[in-house]
């Protein structure tokens, strides 16, 4: 696999606040990632910084090998679909289309047109008075017909409907097929797009805390049911995430894989054994203080 | 999204189990081309690598063959592999684990059998 973007050491310092800590990570071509965290984590700003729209205050960034910072060769080749993309006030959506057509060596005029009628925005109509989500899908159109071959997405479909968020899955998917490229989705609608995700990067207050492939997380972890006193010893030097009594019930949630006598064990004590979503794992990591220590909530 | 395929295990692994299941039940019968991985990525909704995967895990213990430059073929001889392996399965999920609820339950071997004859005569 090749190699197209490698972080190292990456920390950006506002003032006493340090919004992303020290994070590496590479991106390999034609895989699509999740930049995954919470409100404020810091994915955003990873993001600008890959996109030179922001320095980092330390730490090393390539992309396609170079610098990205003022260089053309570089970003001619990465689309940045924005959460809160702005736009000239006397814009049309055909202008935005036009700009876009003239910055990314790949776009396919054809497929951006196709994308305007299924996402139904008039191409005459001044940007400003989109609604939200036609906003979003001006945003999604860019992405998608820029094929360039990194694209990111900062959670594109702010005022998106169900429906406009699943064609848009669709769509990826299948132009990803056709014109397999790299793609980063940073978004908190996990559960929907976890599918799509071959590997998933989880920030969690300007740290990395997570760099694994998703099907290695879908057995990452899992949740522990039964009496509390068969369920405490099966707990014992074991990373548990939550504890949750009922009664002399208890519910736990534990990470790491469980081994076939782990679980031969589990059934012979009449213990339940259910597995962890991504979302509710990513949840649970990033829920408090010990992004993965153990976790006294209540 | 598909219901199809749910998100607590691997994908890759239950994209290779309905694969298998479509054997067994000869939807795909031997020597029947496979549908192309970017066919299972679009219909599953799922990531054409994890498609790939779960074919390759099928094309790695010989269930599933590659014809270059045409795709991916039923093996010969697959149905009755697979059949022999869920049958070993069938042990370990079903009757070790039945085993055990019944004996929770005080109920005796030969209750039990009589049980599985009472289900038999049902069929």
């Amino acid at each position: 696999m090749t190699t197209i973007v490698e972080v190292k050491g990456l920390t950006k310092q506002y003032k006493d606040v340090t919004a992303v800590n020290n994070v590496s990570f590479t991106l390999e071509e034609h895989k699509i990632y999740g930049l995954l965290g919470r409100n404020g984590a810091g994915k955003t700003t990873v993001m600008h910084m890959l996109t030179a729209q922001a320095f980092a205050t330390s730490g090393d960034i390539r992309v396609f090998g170079e610098h990205p910072f003022e260089n053309s060769r570089v970003l001619s080749q990465i689309c940045f679909v924005k959460e809160s993309q702005r736009y000239p006030d006397v814009f049309r959506v055909c202008d935005a289309l036009a700009v876009a057509a003239s910055m990314y060596p790949q776009w396919d005029a054809a497929f951006a047109n196709d994308l305007l009628d299924r996402f139904a925005l008039p191409p005459k109509r001044n940007i400003k008075k989109l609604s939200r989500g036609m906003l979003s899908a001006v945003g999604i159109i860019i992405g998608l017909a820029s094929r360039a071959p990194l694209t990111i997405f900062d959670e594109p479909y702010l005022g998106l409907d169900a429906v406009a968020r699943e064609m848009f899955y669709e769509l990826l998917l299948e132009d990803y097929a056709a014109h397999p490229r790299t793609i980063v989705l940073s978004t908190h609608l996990i559960d929907e797009v976890s599918r799509m995700l071959e590997h998933v990067l989880v920030i969690d207050k300007g740290q990395l805390i997570i760099n694994e492939d998703t099907d290695t997380l879908r057995s990452y972890a899992y949740t522990l049911a039964g009496p509390a006193a068969k369920v405490e010893p099966f707990l014992e030097g074991r990373q548990v995430t939550r504890r949750e009594p009922l009664g002399s019930f208890m519910t736990a949630s534990v990470i790491g894989e469980l081994s076939r006598a782990d679980r031969e064990k589990a059934q012979a004590e009449g213990l339940e054994l259910l597995p962890v979503s991504l979302q509710q794992l990513i949840v649970q990591l990033t829920h408090n203080q010990g992004s993965s220590k153990e976790a006294g909530i209540r | 999204m598909s219901s199809l395929i749910n998100d607590d295990r691997p994908i890759f692994a239950q994209i290779a189990e309905r694969i298998e299941n479509d054997i067994i039940d000869d939807v795909l019968p031997e020597e029947s081309q496979v549908p192309s991985t970017n066919q299972f990525a679009a219909y599953y909704k799922i990531n054409p690598a994890t498609a790939a995967k779960g074919v390759n895990l099928l094309v790695d213990q010989g269930i599933l063959y590659k014809k270059r430059g045409i795709g991916m073929f039923v093996a010969e001889g697959a149905r009755s592999r697979l059949l022999e392996a869920r049958k070993e399965q069938f042990y370990e999920q079903y009757i070790i684990s039945m085993l055990s609820e019944a004996q929770k339950l005080g109920i005796t071997e030969a209750q039990l059998t009589q049980m599985i004859k009472r289900g038999a005569m049902l069929k």
